[in-house]
């Protein structure tokens, strides 16, 4: 049903549709609206979940690794110093691949303290060996969130929702709710093969020597790399049920013979697709949507890039000393492609830093100079003292 | 694409309003999205929140900063004289205020309207929230959308007494204004 | 499958997992197996063969709890020695469902668990293991906000006062005055310079429905304890004091022995608590002094150069603190009582008693 909700509201309404049989958070900004709206939901026995209100974002991650590995379907939401908290449980339950949940409300990692969004949160734990979705806005976040707990059951992998804090989180817009009995169709009860059970006592988690180290770790990547079809398999029935995609891996808008492409992800993919149609342009742009970030999806952005001549890589967050993590893997994926585009890339919206429509013309100017080494694009390095910048 | 800013001090119910003006629009059939100027204010700091409502679905996330309408849930706001920065022309503006509404228009170069927001919500709600008065003006106003579709909206969000006094207060509001003074341009700008 | 063929599995299980007859129409088997251990029959949830050093007082203690535990339990293990002895890849010592995650996190994965069997209304009681460095330091935080959530899970600390997986490491638990790796005596130093730290109060202040101390000196004042915990519904928490032979300096046929003085000295009060209050505490009859348990460990051994002037200021530091249990928990009881300490003395498990 189509409602206009805050997107928080949105995420606990899908969330609570997936029927998750153990909740476990800790309040962040911008994460909260979602726990509180799950909490409310529980309250008014809407939903039958075990709500673990727990003492830290570590414990969250804890206690649904935990509940998970026990058979029960799992959910955990976070933000920012919470991820990063958590960060050692969340490569602990990739690495004991534990089927798992979580909605990251993208905000910037401090210091200095900001509450608003980029992605230096689920960039920094994107070597954790979760599948990261991200969402261009709340409906692909819904149906993303209602997926993701079918890819995570399909795979034993966790995945991490990622939708921009604030920017989606606390915007009120129209989404097409999927009914209970819809997503109970696309969706069977959670089923985990390797559950902790009295009647099949099995050990979890055991000390692993030299011996086996190397051929565990692989067989976690290829795990990973196998799960891109899984994704992009579970969009296409997810489409055939409600008609909406949320798009597989990643997706290419604009004029199919574009030579300049614009690749993102996020909220900020909305933006710029308006500003592709509405803005007048010295040339055809195409925009790339990465949706799936881990597994990277390395085959389709090749096909995507194909005939560019320019690629602008947008990150939404900094390695400092080396650049963005989007264009650095980017470059890599591209290296040795002939002719490979020229790639351009920058950070934009760090912090909260509003995106405007007018930024894909100003993005486009540049193509005409040689390419720029990565930088803060809509930095005003006039406010730095001339040292710093 | 209509867009709208709603200036207020924290704890006017200035997310609410954008929350409420785009639940209305939704239950007018349009699409909608309403967003607060994110910040960490307390009670009675300056906010700001943001509404676009359309035919289509919108994509765009950025804030709003040539708003066709602006409304101001308090008066004081405007010792900031960019308050009304990027405010398109002619320059519809809706002041919480009891002052003549020509004060304002002279002083800013706008087409202001005022109504008794404060005071109306205090008598009919109880409660010192002039935001739902504003709304109720404000679609009177440009005739976007019907008052009915902002009772819709209340409906969403309220029950009971506070319901009924609220929709009260919004035909009351209604009531302060010339149905359809501020214009054709807009509307205008709704269907491209 | 023929009824003597049934039978026969039946025996072979029973040798296997040495459980008791299921039914008195059951032949019992003849002991093949001399072992008195192995046919004992108690629940192995800890099987025999795991890594352990010689002596160690947590491999006993813990084999102790899985006797009590019985089958139908899941553990949470903290990273530390038990955890790796018991878990070489690909092999484990584990009859139950055992599942290892982090270091700090045991009490948050038990609630996790227990959550989960609540959502599936199962009664299969969860258990969280750690050393003392899990429980009274780094995991602190998670078993503080498991205990204050009321979660069904009994927590057991394996307290053997110091990181041991690690090599040896002050921890908050380790005693004063210890020599640790990371706390040397030397010339400026006479050991760790703090106090243990005394967790169960903390554990006490939750008024959670049951917590205890117990000794690995003591096997069936744990067995008791444990059992206990099990029928509890709601948080329990038990802290087992565990020697180890290696981190405490002292030889491993002798770890029931050195238990059994930190016991009898008073420097390790075994007691228990309901709701925070002192319900039951084992008296000491003869408390012995601490120098008696002090002198069994390498650990204590600069406490006993005579020439040293700060080294019987130290025993007498000890010994008050001692002293202070003693009349805290009014060990020292008159009336005869089953759970004297003199009266386990009879216990000889795990070595020679000099």
């Amino acid at each position: 049903m189509r409602q206009a909700l805050e997107g928080s509201q949105a995420i606990a309404q899908a969330v609570s549709r997936c029927r998750p049989e153990v909740v476990a958070a800790y309040p962040i900004t911008p994460q909260t609206h979602i726990v509180e709206n799950i909490s409310k939901l529980v309250a008014d026995g809407v939903l039958d979940t075990e709500l673990v209100s727990v003492e830290s974002e570590f414990s969250a991650a804890s206690v649904i690794l935990g509940a998970a590995a026990a058979g029960a379907r799992a959910y955990t939401a976070s933000s920012s110093q919470g991820i990063l908290l958590m960060a050692e449980v969340l490569f602990n339950i990739s690495g004991l691949r534990i089927p798992v949940v979580m909605t990251c409300a993208n905000r910037a990692v401090s210091a200095p303290l900001s509450i608003w969004n980029d992605h230096a949160d689920s960039m920094a734990v994107r070597d954790c060996g979760w599948i990261q979705l991200h969402c261009l806005d709340n409906q692909e976040a819904v149906d993303s969130t209602v997926q993701a707990f079918k890819i995570a059951q399909d795979t034993e992998l966790p995945v991490m929702v990622c939708m921009d804090g604030f920017v989606l989180t606390h915007t009120l817009e129209v989404v097409d709710m999927p009914e209970q009995d819809l997503i109970d169709r696309f969706l069977p009860p959670f089923k985990f093969q390797r559950a902790l059970d009295p009647k099949r006592p099995i050990t979890q988690g055991a000390l692993v020597s030299p011996d086996f180290f190397g051929e565990i770790r692989h067989s976690h990547h290829a795990a990973m790399q196998k799960s891109a079809a899984v994704i992009e398999s579970v969009d296409a029935d997810w489409a055939a049920l409600t008609g909406r995609r949320c798009g597989g891996l990643l997706t290419v808008e604009g004029p199919a013979d574009a030579e300049t492409g614009v690749l993102a992800l996020g909220s900020m993919c909305g933006t710029l697709l308006e500003a592709m149609e509405t803005l007048p342009m010295d040339r055809p742009v195409k925009l790339i949507k990465l949706r799936c970030f881990r597994p990277f999806p390395e085959a389709a952005l090749r096909e995507a890039t194909a005939g560019l001549r320019d690629l602008i890589v947008l990150d939404r967050a900094v390695t400092p000393g080396l650049g963005g993590t989007v264009g650095t893997e980017v470059k890599g994926t591209l290296y040795g492609t002939d002719p490979g585009p020229r790639i351009h890339t920058y950070a934009v919206g760090l912090g909260g830093r509003d995106i405007p429509l007018d930024i894909l013309p100003d993005l486009v100017a540049t193509l005409d100079k040689p390419v720029a080494p990565f930088g803060v694009f809509d930095a005003d390095l006039e406010k730095l003292a001339p040292e710093d910048r | 694409m209509i867009e709208i800013r709603i200036h207020g001090r924290g704890g006017q119910g200035n997310v609410v309003a954008a929350y409420l003006l785009a639940s209305a629009a939704f239950h007018d059939g349009k699409y909608c999205q309403a967003f607060p100027a994110f910040g960490a204010e307390r009670r009675g700091a300056p906010v700001a929140a943001f509404v676009r409502i359309n035919e289509q679905r919108i994509f765009r996330r950025n804030q709003v900063r040539e708003p066709h309408y602006m409304v101001v849930q308090d008066a004081t706001l405007l010792h900031n004289r960019s308050l009304t920065g990027g405010l398109r022309p002619p320059g519809y503006m809706l002041v919480n205020s009891t002052r003549p509404a020509q004060e304002f228009s002279d002083e800013f170069g706008v087409w202001a309207v005022t109504i008794p927001a404060t005071r109306l919500a205090t008598e009919i709600v109880g409660r010192n929230v002039p935001n739902v008065a504003l709304l109720s003006a404000l679609i009177t106003l440009n005739g976007m959308m019907p008052v009915t579709a902002l009772e819709k909206a209340l409906a969403d969000r309220f029950s009971g007494s506070i319901l009924d006094k609220n929709v009260k207060l919004v035909e009351r509001a209604s009531a302060e204004v010339e149905p359809g003074l501020w214009t054709e341009e807009v509307r205008h700008a709704a269907s491209a | 499958m023929t009824d003597t063929s049934n039978a026969t599995r039946l025996a072979e299980l029973r040798l296997k997992h040495g459980r008791p007859p299921a039914s008195p129409a059951e032949p019992s088997a003849p002991p093949r197996d001399k072992d008195l251990r192995k046919s004992q029959p108690r629940f192995r949830g800890l099987e025999a063969g795991h890594r352990a050093c010689q002596g160690c007082g947590e491999a006993l203690a813990t084999r102790l709890v899985m006797e009590s535990a019985g089958p139908d339990v899941m553990i949470a293990n903290a990273t530390g020695c038990l955890e790796v002895f018991t878990t070489p890849w690909p092999e484990s010592a584990w009859r139950v469902p055992w599942i290892h995650s982090l270091f700090e996190n045991a009490a948050a994965v038990a609630a996790g668990m227990e959550s989960a069997m609540k959502a599936k209304g199962h009664r299969t009681k969860v258990l969280a293991f750690g050393g003392d460095g899990g429980t009274y330091d780094i995991g602190f935080q998670s078993l503080s906000g498991m205990l204050e959530r009321y979660h069904n899970v009994l927590y057991v600390c394996y307290d053997n006062e110091a990181y041991m997986n690690t090599g040896i490491q002050r921890s908050s638990s380790t005693p004063h005055a210890a020599s640790t790796t990371t706390s040397p005596s030397g010339k400026a130093r006479m050991g760790k310079r703090h106090l243990k730290k005394d967790l169960l109060s903390i554990i006490a202040a939750h008024h959670i429905p049951y917590a205890a101390s117990a000794s690995v000196a003591y096997p069936t004042d744990i067995r008791r304890k444990v059992r206990h915990a099990m029928e509890t519904e709601g948080p329990t928490f038990i802290v087992i004091h565990s020697p180890c032979p290696l981190g405490w300096g002292h030889d491993g046929s002798v770890t029931i022995e050195v238990a059994r003085k930190a016991v009898q000295c008073g420097l390790f009060p075994l007691v228990e608590l309901e709701r925070g209050e002192v319900c039951n505490v084992m008296p000491i009859r003869q408390p012995q002094p601490v120098s008696e348990y002090l002198k069994l460990q390498s650990r204590f051994r600069h406490l006993f150069n005579d020439k040293d002037p700060r080294a019987l200021e130290e025993r007498q530091h000890l010994q008050a603190l001692a002293d202070h249990n003693i009349t805290l928990f009014n060990l020292r009881g008159d009336q005869a009582d089953p759970m004297d300490t003199a009266g386990m003395d009879t216990v000889r498990r795990g070595g020679p008693v000099h």
